[in-house]
């Protein structure tokens, strides 16, 4: 009896762990989105959105860099997403069995956790060191290195999921190959991947590593891709490690736009998810 | 012969409308393999670049560079060390904090959660993983920090200074910022990864085999301990080198609050550096070309690192994935 209640109480204790475990990992995002919202609000203003960032000392909002985030963010995605979706259907349709494929989706799987900064220094060396500056377009190429793996993968998950006998019936009307997979197969996997092309922009909007040293930064107006552009992340890391009060509270406000904008994307991703594809 | 011509011609069309199509799907072929190789050559340009830049660096110190801590660039003089040593620490302490709460949060959500709630905790706590780091590193530096600061780092390190080495590894004074924090806060990025592998390698487990342990009078947690993390024990290990890969190589929320010093101190408490917090802080700052190629050597040894340990998490994963088929 005295070994059953042995047994019992560990059980009582490993099992009261790891609901504790649980409400830790809640507590931190309470915690986080708490303070965020907190700190973030007391700024939000229109000026946010309508006015420069000032120098230190003045008054002025965010808009130049939310205008250079979105400059590069969209014009990564226009590069990276041909490429991802065409490299998915690879690896979903004509390579299904190569062993390419295999490599493909290896390398693909390591790219898509590999650190950012990583991913700053390969375009610093390939773009801005034989451009001779910093450029928005060296932002965008080095989040469109980004974007491809998250794209690739969601992709060929999605096109994997449409039904063989789809593909026969299409084959069956005698559809040429290429023709079959952009009518067909592209339509019934449309759900899945742009919820993919979503996560790719959630992941992009939130980096700063890889725009540290390709796109820089810039305290002024500036829609040239050939210049150093602004972005909201690298203007709250600028501006958080500064001394000054109206800049940090700036980071503040700009840190809570940029949660928002990325977890209502994420959340977005999800629900699309969940109506397109059943599973 | 009308009717013959009018067959000629539907002929005709036919075989040029087939002849495009075959183009079309010859170009439309080829162009989804060069997107596929292009993938493949990121990471071979990532290799390269990074080599290639580094190469002045690997040259003038050649493997002192590994095992040098001084980091002067006023007469050109970098060793690794001290950024490596940031590195492993502040993962370790991540690793050590997150694998049992990611594996606790996972069997929560698996084995003891009603059903109803499953779905909404482990959508909040993947949410963790969506916060950009960006948004950690100001958390920490501003919040986070100034608490441990005055709350916990005192208690910690009173409690410890009778006991031999942890009173080194814990001594004082508490700055706030330093590897310990920084630790805390890759945990809290860290902890969604491993839980969210977890969860899913634990729902492979065969119902049949529970059932059976259960009925043999187990309890539930003995039925965790004994079946379900032996049979889901190499994913549960991919999902760890996983969040480990991210725990190296995460940038900003780490810059924040490392307090980048470089230099080994024997307390975690202390100010230190990492490879990437290293790079982001002095790569734009940099003079001269030994001073950049330095950081870019930094960052070749941040990635081989990585690669091998993603590698090995993706290994374990794909091992998986077989299994479950």
């Amino acid at each position: 009896m005295t070994m059953y209640t042995r047994r019992l109480t560990k059980n009582r204790i490993w099992l009261g762990l790891s609901m504790g475990a649980a409400a830790f990992g809640l507590l931190w995002l309470v915690l986080i989105l708490g303070t965020l919202i907190w700190n973030g609000v007391a700024g939000l203003d229109v000026t946010v959105f309508t006015r420069m960032t000032p120098p230190p000392g003045g008054t002025g909002g965010l808009l130049n860099p939310i205008i250079g985030s979105l400059i590069m963010t969209v014009l990564a995605i226009l590069i990276g997403t041909p490429v991802g979706v065409l490299a998915g259907t690879y690896m979903a349709e004509y390579g299904r069995y190569a062993r390419l494929t295999f490599i493909v989706r290896f390398i693909n799987d390591i790219l898509l956790s590999a650190p950012s900064i990583i991913v700053g220094l390969f375009i610093y060396e390939i773009i801005v060191v034989p451009m001779g500056h910093f450029s928005g377009f060296a932002g965008a190429i080095a989040l469109a290195v980004i974007v491809i793996p998250v794209v690739v993968r969601t992709t060929e998950d999605m096109l994997l999921l449409v039904p063989n006998t789809m593909r026969e019936a299409a084959a069956a009307l005698g559809s040429p190959r290429s023709f079959l997979i952009q009518r067909v197969i592209y339509r019934a996997a449309r759900a899945g991947i742009i919820t993919g092309i979503l996560l790719a922009v959630a992941r992009i909007s939130g980096e700063t590593a890889p725009l540290l040293f390709t796109a820089l930064n810039n305290q002024f107006w500036n829609v040239n891709l050939n210049a150093p552009m602004p972005s909201l992340p690298v203007v709250i890391f600028q501006f958080a490690l500064s001394p000054y009060e109206d800049w940090q509270r700036l980071a503040w406000t700009g840190a809570l736009i940029i949660t928002v904008a990325v977890l209502s994307l994420s959340i977005l991703a999800r629900a699309l998810t969940a109506k397109g594809v059943e599973r | 012969m009308a009717i013959l011509t009018l067959e000629t011609a539907t002929f005709q069309e036919r075989s040029t409308s087939l002849k495009r199509f075959i183009v079309k799907d010859a170009v439309f072929k080829n162009l989804t393999f060069a997107a596929a190789l292009l993938v493949l050559s990121i990471l071979f340009g990532v290799f390269l670049s990074l080599i290639i830049g580094a190469w002045p660096a690997f040259q003038t110190f050649g493997l002192e560079f590994l095992t040098s801590q001084s980091w002067n660039p006023v007469t050109e003089k970098f060793g690794a060390l001290a950024p490596i040593y940031g590195t492993i620490v502040t993962s370790l302490i991540a690793m050590g904090i997150a694998v049992p709460v990611g594996i606790g949060i996972a069997i929560f959500i698996t084995e003891l959660c009603p059903p109803s709630l499953r779905k909404p905790i482990a959508i909040a706590i993947e949410l963790l993983a969506g916060i950009p780091s960006i948004i950690y590193g100001i958390w920490g530096l501003f919040v986070f920090a100034p608490f441990l600061q005055s709350h916990v780092q005192p208690a910690i390190i009173s409690l410890f200074s009778g006991v031999p080495f942890l009173n080194d590894l814990f001594a004082g004074p508490p700055y706030g910022i330093g590897m310990f924090t920084a630790g805390l806060i890759l945990a809290i990025m860290v902890i969604p990864f491993i839980s969210s592998i977890s969860r899913d390698v634990f729902e492979t487990t065969p119902s049949v085999l529970k059932e059976s342990t259960y009925a043999l009078g187990a309890t539930t947690w003995e039925v965790i301990w004994n079946v379900v993390l032996p049979y889901s024990r190499a994913g549960v290990l991919g999902g760890v080198m996983l969040g480990l890969g991210r725990a190296l190589g995460e940038t900003m929320a780490v810059t924040f609050v490392i307090g980048n010093a470089h230099k080994i101190a024997a307390s975690i408490m202390a100010p230190g550096t990492t490879i990437s917090a290293t790079i982001a802080n002095e790569f734009t700052e940099a003079v001269g070309d030994l001073y950049t190629s330095a950081l870019i050597a930094l960052g070749f040894i941040l990635f081989v690192i990585t690669f091998i340990v993603l590698a090995i998490a993706r290994y374990m994963l794909s091992r998986l994935e077989v299994k479950t088929r």
